[in-house]
């Protein structure tokens, strides 16, 4: 016995069914994750919606920034009054170590004229406002009000007050995408301004500190020493302070010390954040020479003859 | 009959033959939750917040699928994810599936009540949610914590009210007879 075919004559057609098309758009979606994580071909696409947006965006901070107005309005007398005793005080602090600073620098730049070093890189830095946060939960990320219009570039170091904030990592028109120093697997070098140990601190992702991998249990490092930026890299200038140690577990057992550390920057409260142009202070790799794969095949070929 | 002069603040019942959509309107509470969407929010708000854009996409499936479907639910995802700064396609991929969700369950979700409509729209988030996990997962994210769940629970309590406002323009006139 054959089962009749019943299908309902198409006086309603509209298109494909629902499933048809979700499959179509899951393939889209996954081709363009795929192309976006790893080859990161669809930045224009991105820049073009970026600028479709920014009006709405805009309008977006309106309303906070309304009623931070409203309550600077009504800021008390006290309130200020106090903050302008502490900033005068802050400023005289810090007035005495400015004047210290440029006879340090002044004798370090003759220093390294007689070493015949290249001078340290001051670059351009712009003063940027944090917009919004990153909504994205499992990101560390932070909006900021500039972008490729005041010349930021991706690789940028971001500093605020204290210290290391994160790097910039995506340029739109308009504005900038800033990772910060606790994103999931982000890297600073790092050395410990006390004894000089050099390390890498990776972020560990949203509530949890980051951490120093990799240092032996031996390594001369203690609890509340504080970190700076090595300036291995290329991307962070050397000398800014990064982070704090928070604490240390030295187990005998394990071949590295676990060691978490506390940022010193206010990464996930601070407004106004400083981006350091890219420190180009660093000397272009050196070519390769012509014949360089010829020549570390028969040096490798030496060497296991030898 | 004292009822009726209350009937916009609750939402319509099953019975209740709604008049079609405007298109502009339906853009424009798009372009409403995409709005709510961007506000920069910190802390517990940001926590709470739930995805105004997911609920609309998903009331408007839910109601009107010869105008919003999968394709649009698509686009929109795409603009969001530049408004996040999150990878391409994963707003996209997980608005697309949501909307397939909404044609797959509409008819069924709309014969209940609305708080019976809100249990089954949380299970509809958190898969969506889910995905979003899923995808993060591969990119070699952390698992979240339990608050992650969060925002598509609030969104579900926000789905009686969410319909009522977006059903408004929807109600027909009543008659005379009626007062």
């Amino acid at each position: 016995m054959r089962h009749i075919q019943v299908e309902p004559p198409a006086f309603f057609h509209r298109g494909p069914s629902p499933l048809t098309r979700l499959a179509f758009f899951v393939l889209i979606s996954l081709s363009m994750l795929f192309l976006d994580t790893r080859y990161r071909y669809l930045e224009n696409i991105r820049h073009v919606v970026a600028v479709a947006l920014y009006p709405l965006q805009r309008a977006a901070q309106v309303p906070s920034e309304a009623m931070a107005f409203v309550g600077g309005y009504f800021a008390t007398q006290r309130a200020l009054s106090e903050e302008n005793a502490a900033l005068k005080r802050q400023l005289v602090e810090q007035g005495a170590m400015a004047q210290g600073a440029v006879s340090t620098s002044n004798e370090n730049a003759r220093l390294k004229a007689l070493l015949d070093m290249r001078p340290r890189y001051h670059g351009a830095a712009t003063v940027v406002e944090v917009l919004y946060t990153g909504r994205d939960p499992f990101a560390q990320k932070v909006f900021v009000n500039k972008g490729a219009d005041a010349g930021l570039s991706p690789g940028d170091a971001v500093i605020d007050a204290q210290g290391v904030v994160g790097q910039v990592t995506r340029v739109l028109p308009f504005m900038a995408e800033v990772t910060l120093v606790t994103d999931k697997d982000h890297a600073v070098p790092v050395k410990v301004e006390r004894s000089g140990v050099r390390s890498v601190l990776f972020g560990a992702g949203a509530g949890r500190l980051p951490e120093l991998r990799f240092l032996s249990p031996n390594a001369d490092i203690q609890q509340g020493d504080i970190l700076v930026t090595s300036g291995i890299d290329g991307t962070y200038p050397p000398g800014l302070a990064v982070a704090r140690v928070a604490s240390l577990e030295r187990e005998t057992g394990q071949m590295f010390a676990r060691i978490t550390t506390q940022p010193l920057a206010g990464v996930d409260r601070s407004e106004y954040l400083l981006v350091l142009g890219h420190a180009s202070a660093t000397p272009a790799r050196p070519d390769e020479p012509a014949d360089a794969d010829a020549a570390k095949k028969t040096g490798k070929g030496r060497r296991r003859g030898g | 009959m004292a009822l009726p002069y209350l009937m916009p603040l609750s939402p319509a019942s099953p019975e209740e033959i709604l008049l079609p959509a405007r298109p502009w309107f339906i853009v424009l509470t798009l372009v409403l939750a995409l709005f709510a969407n961007l506000l920069p929010l910190s802390g517990v708000a940001l926590s709470l917040r739930p995805d105004f854009l997911a609920l609309v996409l998903l009331y408007w499936c839910i109601q009107e699928p010869r105008f919003v479907g999968v394709g649009i639910a698509w686009c929109v995802g795409l603009v969001m994810d530049v408004g996040d700064g999150t990878v391409f396609g994963q707003h996209a991929l997980a608005y697309a599936f949501l909307a397939y969700a909404a044609e797959y369950f509409r008819r069924r979700v709309l014969r209940f009540p609305p708080w019976q409509q809100a249990a089954q729209v949380a299970v509809l988030l958190l898969l969506c949610a889910a995905l979003v996990l899923l995808i993060q997962f591969v990119g070699g994210a952390n698992m979240p914590r339990w608050s992650y769940a969060v925002p598509p629970l609030v969104g579900a309590l926000l789905w009686p009210l969410v319909s009522v406002v977006l059903q408004w323009p929807q109600r027909p006139p009543r008659s005379p007879a009626e007062r």
